[in-house]
C-alpha cells in the first residue's frame, strides 16, 4: 500500500498556534455524538491556554482534539456497543479518546487478557447480536496474537471489526520497542482470512473506510475486516476548520438467489418424494429460524440442523437431525442452506491407512446449494472444502432467498402434492419419536458413573435452566440432542476454524451481548479450550458478566488422544501411550480454585453426579446476582 | 473430524464363549485406549464410538472386527492385543451393569 501522505504537521513539531483552531473547530463544527458533550469545555480550555502563554515559540504540549476523538465519533456513529481489547501503546490515542472523550460508553472498553480472547469475544458477541463488535489491537504483536481468532471468525462467516495501531512514519517512531511494534503492511498478516482492510492516511479517509469496512463486514458472506489506525493520525490534533464528513451509513441488502434458479429449486423440491433440507450457517437473524420453519412446513420436508447457527427448533416434528444418515441416503433432492461442507454431508470418509470415501446418496439425487460463501472464496486457506457435484447452485444468502423460495414452492402446490406431503409428515413424525426414544435410552447408560457421563452433565444443567430465559453460548452434543431449543439466541454455533481457545472467550462475548436482555448465559466449557486463555475468567468478573460455565473436564485434549491412538494402532506399537502429550493431568487442574482466584464463583471439582445439582444451584444463585460462576465437573471423555 | 461409526451389528452372530478376567479387562479397556471412543463404562461416545456393553455382541464378532475393522475404528492386531487380553476385555463388557430404565430417571423425562 502506498505510504505517501499529504503534508501535515506531525505530532512532534506541532506548535501551539493550531490548538486554538482545533478547539474552535470543536465548538463550531456540526456536533458529533461525543463532541456535543465536550465542545464548550474544550473551547474554554483553549482560550485559557492561549492567554496564559501567548508566545508562538513555546512548545505546545497539550491538545484538545486529537484525530482519535473523531475516530471515536465514527465508531459511535456505527453503533458499536463494545470494544474488546488488551491495551497497547500503538492505539493509546484511540484508547484515551474512547474512555475520556467518548465517556467509555457505546462503545465501552472491555479489558481482555489476550488479543485472541478479544477477537473471539467479538465473534461470540456477533453470533448473539447479529452485528459486529469492535476490537482494538497492536498492529504487530497484538495482531499476531489475534490471528487465530480472526481465522475462526472468517471460516465461521462472522463479522468482526478490527482496528489495529501502527506507526507508519519511521521518522516519528520512538526508539526501541515502537520500531518492533511497527510494520510496513500490518494487515498482510491476516489478509488471507479477512474480507477487506485499509490503512487510512487522513481522518476523512478513516471515516469513509470505517463505514465501508462495516458495510463489507455485514454484507453476506459476513467476515472480519480490519483498519490500520496510524499513530500520528490518532494523536495529531485536528486542524482549524477540519471537520471530516461522515458518510451516510447505508448497509447493503443481502444478495438473493436468481429468480430462475429459485423457481427451478422449488420445482425440484415440490416434485421430490424424499426431499431433505440441510441447514448449517443459515439463520443469520431471528427471521432465519422462522423462515426455515415456514419452508419445511410448506414442503413437509425433514430438516437436518448442522448447528452452524440456531437454524431450527429442536422439538419441531420436522427436525430430523438424529436421522441424518438415513435421510441423506434415501433423499432424491437435498437442499443445502449455507452448508459449509456439502461434499462431506453426502459422502462417508474412512480414515484408515488408505483413506477412502464413498457417496452416501443414491444415484440421481439432485443437490441444490444456496450459499453466500460462493460470493467470496479465497485461495490460500483451504476451508472451502472438497468440491461437491451440485445440480443447482445459487451464490446467494440463504436467509434472504428463503421468502422467494417459499413463495415459489407454494405456487406449485397441488392437492395431490399436499396429500403426499401429509403422508410424509406422519412417517417422519413416527421416525422422529423413535429416534428420540433411542437417544434417551443411550443417555441412560453410565448414568451414575464417575467420572460423570456427558449425558448426565447435560441433563443436570438442563434441569436447572429449562424454566429460565436461557442461552447456550457453547456447543455441546448432548444438549443439542436433548434440550428444547426454539429461540434464535439459544445456540451460537461453532468456532468455524476449529481453533482451540475459541470456546471460553466466545461464550463470554455472547454473554456480554445477552446481558442487556437479562438472559441466562450457559456454557459447557471444555478444559483444554479454557487453558488457552483462562484470563477470560478475570474479564468476566471485572466487567460483571453473568455467565454459568460448567466444565466438561475430561482432563485431555481428547480429540488428540484419539488421533494418537489411531497412529499407534496403525503402527502396531505403544497402544498404551496415547495419553503422552495429549492429556491435562498430573497435576490435575483445580478449575474452581482458578476461577475463585480471578473473582469468579467456583464450585468443584465434582466427581459424584449426585453432587452436581446442588453445586449448579449455588452457582446459579451467583449468576442471578450478575456474577460469573464456574462449576468444575470431571467427566467421561465424550 | 467426521463421525466415527463402528457397525458391529453387521458382523457375525456366531458367538464364542469368553472366559476372561473382567477386572483385568477393565484395566486393559483403559490402558489400550478403548475408553477413548467408547467411554470408561463402555457406554459409547457421541460421534466417536458406539456403546459396547452391557450385553455385548458375540465375542467372535468383537474379535473379528477389532482385528480387521471395516469402519473407522483403528485396528488392534494380535501383535498389540493378545486373544487372552481380548477375552478379558470382553469379560469386562459382559460385566457392565444395565442402567436404570429411562422411565425411572426423572431428568430424562423432563
Amino acid at each position: 500500500m502506498a505510504a505517501s501522505r499529504k503534508p501535515s504537521l506531525g505530532r512532534r513539531n506541532f506548535i501551539k498556534g493550531t490548538v486554538g483552531g482545533a478547539a474552535a473547530l470543536a465548538a463550531a463544527s456540526t456536533p458529533a455524538p461525543a463532541q456535543q458533550e465536550q465542545a464548550a469545555r474544550s473551547a474554554s480550555a483553549a482560550v485559557v491556554t492561549q492567554e496564559r502563554d501567548p508566545s508562538p515559540s513555546v512548545e505546545v504540549l497539550t491538545a484538545d482534539h486529537p484525530g482519535s476523538d473523531f475516530m471515536i465519533d465514527v465508531l459511535k456513529a456505527l453503533g458499536f456497543e463494545y470494544v474488546f481489547a488488551n491495551p497497547g501503546s500503538s492505539f493509546r490515542g484511540l484508547h484515551e479518546s474512547l474512555v475520556n472523550y467518548g465517556g467509555n460508553k457505546n462503545p465501552e472498553f472491555i479489558t481482555c487478557c489476550h488479543e485472541e480472547s478479544s477477537v473471539a469475544m467479538a465473534h461470540g458477541y456477533a453470533k448473539i447480536e447479529g452485528k459486529p463488535a469492535c476490537v482494538f489491537a497492536h498492529g504487530t504483536v497484538g495482531l499476531q496474537h489475534a490471528s487465530m481468532a480472526i481465522y475462526n471468525a472468517y471460516v465461521d462467516r462472522a463479522p468482526v471489526f478490527m482496528i489495529i495501531g501502527n506507526t507508519i512514519d519511521a521518522a516519528t517512531r520512538r526508539p526501541g520497542v515502537e520500531w518492533a511494534h511497527s510494520v510496513q503492511d500490518a494487515a498482510v498478516l491476516v489478509r488471507d482470512f479477512t474480507k477487506w482492510d485499509d490503512m487510512p492516511l487522513s481522518l476523512q479517509h478513516f471515516a469513509e473506510s470505517a463505514v465501508r469496512a462495516y458495510k463489507i463486514a455485514t454484507t453476506p458472506p459476513n467476515m472480519p475486516v480490519l483498519l490500520v489506525a496510524d499513530g500520528d493520525l490518532q494523536e495529531t490534533p485536528m486542524r482549524s476548520g477540519e471537520r471530516p464528513h461522515l458518510p451516510k451509513i447505508t448497509l447493503a441488502s443481502p444478495p438473493q438467489g436468481d429468480s430462475g434458479a429459485v423457481a427451478e429449486a422449488a420445482r425440484l423440491l415440490v416434485a421430490a418424494e424424499n426431499p431433505v433440507i440441510v441447514a448449517d450457517r443459515c439463520a443469520r437473524t431471528p427471521a432465519g429460524l422462522k423462515l426455515l420453519v415456514e419452508l419445511a412446513e410448506t414442503l413437509q420436508a425433514p430438516v437436518i440442523n448442522q448447528f452452524g447457527r440456531m437454524n431450527f427448533p429442536s422439538a419441531h416434528p420436522l427436525n430430523q437431525t438424529e436421522r441424518s444418515r438415513a435421510l441423506i441416503s434415501s433423499a432424491d433432492v437435498i437442499l443445502g442452506l449455507e452448508v459449509w461442507d456439502f461434499w462431506g454431508t453426502v459422502h462417508s470418509f474412512r480414515d484408515q491407512l488408505q483413506r477412502t470415501s464413498q457417496p452416501m446418496i443414491k444415484s440421481g439425487t439432485k443437490l441444490i446449494s444456496i450459499s453466500a460463501t460462493d460470493l467470496n472464496t479465497k485461495s490460500n486457506y483451504q476451508d472451502f472444502q472438497r468440491f461437491p457435484d451440485l445440480d443447482l447452485s445459487m451464490a446467494a444468502d440463504s436467509e434472504a432467498t428463503l421468502p422467494a423460495l417459499i413463495e415459489a414452492c407454494r405456487r406449485l402446490l397441488t392437492a395431490d402434492r399436499k396429500s403426499a406431503f401429509e403422508q410424509r409428515a406422519k412417517k417422519l413424525d413416527q421416525a422422529r419419536h423413535a429416534a428420540r426414544e433411542r437417544m434417551r435410552v443411550e443417555a441412560s447408560y453410565a448414568w451414575d458413573a464417575s467420572p460423570i457421563s456427558t449425558a448426565r452433565l447435560a441433563m443436570e444443567v438442563w434441569a436447572q435452566i429449562k424454566d429460565k430465559d436461557w442461552s447456550l453460548v457453547s456447543s455441546n452434543a448432548w444438549a443439542q440432542r436433548l434440550w428444547t431449543f426454539d429461540k434464535h439466541y439459544q445456540h451460537i454455533g461453532g468456532s468455524g476454524g476449529a481453533g482451540v481457545g475459541y470456546g471460553a472467550p466466545a461464550a463470554l462475548g455472547a454473554a456480554v451481548a445477552n446481558k442487556k436482555y437479562a438472559r441466562l448465559s450457559v456454557s459447557i466449557q471444555n478444559d483444554g479450550d479454557l487453558m488457552y486463555a483462562p484470563g477470560v475468567l478475570w474479564t468476566s468478573a471485572h466487567h460483571g458478566v453473568p455467565l454459568l460455565s460448567v466444565m466438561h473436564n475430561n482432563r485431555a485434549y481428547h480429540q488428540e488422544v484419539m488421533h494418537l491412538q489411531r497412529m499407534a494402532n496403525r503402527h502396531q506399537r505403544g497402544i498404551n501411550t496415547a495419553e503422552i502429550g495429549t492429556t491435562i493431568k498430573n497435576p490435575n487442574i483445580d478449575y474452581a480454585a482458578m476461577a475463585r482466584s480471578m473473582g469468579v464463583h467456583g464450585e468443584g471439582p465434582i466427581t459424584d453426579a449426585n453432587d452436581l445439582a446442588p453445586a449448579l444451584k449455588r452457582a446459579l444463585e451467583a449468576v442471578s446476582r450478575g456474577e460469573p460462576a464456574l462449576v468444575d465437573v470431571v467427566t467421561q471423555p465424550r | 473430524m467426521r463421525t466415527f461409526i463402528i457397525t458391529f451389528a453387521a458382523l457375525s452372530l456366531f458367538a464364542q464363549t469368553s472366559a476372561g478376567n473382567a477386572q483385568n479387562g477393565r484395566k486393559l479397556f483403559e490402558n489400550y485406549g478403548c475408553y477413548q471412543c467408547h467411554g470408561r463404562e463402555a457406554q459409547g461416545g457421541l460421534g466417536t464410538g458406539p456403546r459396547l456393553g452391557p450385553k455385548p455382541i458375540p465375542f467372535s464378532a468383537v474379535q473379528r472386527y477389532i482385528r480387521q475393522p471395516t469402519g473407522q475404528m483403528p485396528p488392534y492386531t494380535a501383535k498389540v492385543v493378545s486373544d487372552k487380553d481380548l477375552a478379558d476385555i470382553y469379560a469386562f463388557l459382559e460385566s457392565v451393569k444395565q442402567p436404570p430404565a429411562v422411565k425411572d430417571i426423572p431428568l430424562l423425562n423432563n
